[in-house]
């Protein structure tokens, strides 16, 4: 047992650390404007600077702008802060997962916050970094009946202007929640980018996705998660996913770079980006929606897409290029053979394949016959539980 | 891909026809009802074969599942509880089953308890959109993942038997 005197010495050291710890150091203020002023002081010359030299026109408008970031986990937590650092108007979170102590091999979080849920420990630390964002979180699984709604209503309600946010990222880590983000954004016609980094840890992907004029996610079978291996090598060693900070943060980089050149209007917006860590690979290419998709919002935004005129964006006239051998004496001239060879498949950029192509739905076999309409369904229910 | 046994056992679950989610009112009722008919006709099959090894019933709705699960090892049974939401997105999406009391003892799961069925599975699923429903799921995702991994779960003393579990199942 503490004697009083030795209770009360140890009250007055834990006063003098509690004092330590809340005096974290000068808190920045918001503030109104921002400057393009180079002095120490100002958070926003550098960004600002960037009109300076003649990158962007409009900085400043990145205040007006809401983005919401779908999942804060490896990719979602970083590409906040980047935003945040930006000085982007407002942040929506939505993730439902708590901080691990397993996480730490990413970026952003601290040991500290781990049982936090991910979105309160992202907004505290944001908030600290710059309290001009103006920051929502929302704490739920998007996939589920009971949440979606919700998340409908607060993607279409929840920008600065009471209005649709201006863009929605993507930064989930499973099938489920992309599928689900997809059919939001396809009925809100809402513009978003797809993020993700394979289990491996060491490729991945952004993909911007305007509803209607390029591919959705349900347009194409997924690149990701397919591969036809037999059940007998299920059994891997170690765990689950991999995860790498380098290419998590690489993934992070991509996407709020293309969310800035979208959202600022500068440069080429990319529509697909890849990223293959192993051999330093960045393919890109353009995915046009497709006419059968399987969601039906899709195929009617598309129908709008192609109702409406076209901005036909100019084109460099290219010289005519002049043959490449001016005289040919001997006749040559190439051939083309690849009428000979098989019917190609999807044609797809280099180093990127289909893991699996979707059967034909004719295919069907006709003979399952399950529900008939005169069954009910309290029957079956009673009947699955009396078996 | 599929051994042959799956394959049989596949061939006798009867498939689905309603392409439809549970934000699909009166067509979802309908999937509803193919599911529990294909479920029902599955754990009799599995009866029959004396190879009966889950249970499953939902909330009203149909958009919440519960049950239990059990594996025999070394004749001895263990067994497990079993939870998931159906999605909204379903039955493009798989559901994502959880056997909760595992959550942090194999890594071949995800956060509370959801199996990993990313490999053997998924890719499955959505070549058979939607003649694939909960039967399947369970008979081609949760059956195979038990298969591999209770055992090893059982050898490693991750689980231990308990003499509680066969008086909750009989």
């Amino acid at each position: 047992m503490a004697t009083v005197e030795e209770l009360k010495a140890k009250i007055v050291q834990l006063e003098m650390k509690l004092e330590a710890a809340q005096q974290k150091g000068p808190k920045r203020h918001k503030i109104d404007v921002m400057s393009s002023e180079v002095v120490d002081s100002n958070p926003y010359s550098r960004l600002m600077a960037l009109k300076r030299m003649g990158i962007v026109d409009n900085y400043e408008n990145i205040r007006n702008f809401t983005v919401a970031v779908v999942g804060v986990g490896g990719v979602g937590s970083v590409t906040a802060e980047m935003l945040t650092r930006c000085g982007i108007g407002r942040l929506l979170l939505f993730d439902y997962d708590k901080v691990e102590l397993a996480n730490m091999n990413r970026l952003f979080f601290q040991p500290h916050q781990a049982g936090l849920s991910k979105v309160a420990a992202a907004a505290e630390t944001l908030r600290d970094i710059n309290p001009d964002v103006d920051i929502k979180t929302y704490n739920y699984n998007i996939t589920t009946v009971d949440n979606f709604q919700n998340f409908m209503d607060t993607i279409s309600t929840e920008s600065l202007i009471g209005g649709q946010v201006d863009l929605l990222l993507s930064c989930v880590d499973n099938f489920e929640a992309r599928y689900a983000i997809n059919t939001a954004c396809n009925e809100l016609n809402q513009c978003w980018i797809e993020s993700g980094v394979s289990e491996n840890a060491v490729s991945g992907h952004i993909q911007l996705v305007i509803p209607g004029e390029t591919a959705c996610f349900a347009c194409a079978p997924p690149l990701v998660v397919a591969s036809n291996i037999d059940e007998k090598t299920l059994k891997k060693d170690g765990v689950c996913a991999a995860s790498l900070p380098t290419t998590m943060g690489v993934i992070a980089g991509l996407l709020v770079q293309n969310t800035l050149k979208y959202l600022l209007k500068f440069g080429q917006t990319s529509n697909y980006l890849g990223y293959s860590a192993l051999t330093d690979f960045f393919p890109t290419m353009r995915l046009k929606p497709n006419p059968v998709c399987n969601d039906n919002y899709c195929k009617i935004r598309q129908k709008e897409f192609e109702a409406r005129p076209k901005v036909i964006e100019l084109v460099k006239e290219e010289e005519d290029e002049k043959p490449l051998h001016e005289d040919n004496d001997w006749g040559i001239s190439l051939v083309d053979e690849s009428a000979n060879e098989p019917e190609a498949k999807t044609q797809m950029v280099d180093g990127i394949s289909l893991e699996y192509s979707l059967s034909n739905d004719n295919d069907v076999p006709k003979s399952s016959k399950t529900a008939q309409d005169d069954v009910n369904l309290e029957d079956l229910i009673a009947q699955m539980k009396s078996i | 891909m599929v051994d042959e046994s799956t394959r049989k056992t596949l061939s006798n679950i009867p498939l689905l026809q309603t392409k439809a989610g549970p934000r699909d009112k009166d067509l979802w009722i309908q999937r509803l009802k193919e599911e529990y008919q294909s479920l029902i006709k599955y754990v009799q099959n599995n009866k029959e074969a004396d190879n009966d090894w889950f249970r499953l019933e939902s909330n009203k709705e149909g958009t919440r599942w519960f049950g239990k699960c059990w594996f025999i090892h070394n004749l001895l049974k263990y067994e497990f509880d079993i939870e998931f939401d159906i999605p909204v997105t379903y039955p493009h999406t798989a559901p994502e089953i959880a056997l909760p009391e595992l959550d942090g003892k194999t890594a071949k799961m995800y956060r509370g308890g959801k199996i990993c069925l990313s490999d053997h599975f998924k890719p499955l699923w959505a070549r058979n959109v939607p003649r694939f429903g909960l039967s399947h799921a369970m008979a081609l995702g949760l059956g195979p993942w038990l298969a591999v991994e209770v055992p090893d779960l059982i050898n490693r003393g991750a689980i231990t038997y308990r003499e509680k579990q066969v008086e909750n199942a009989s």
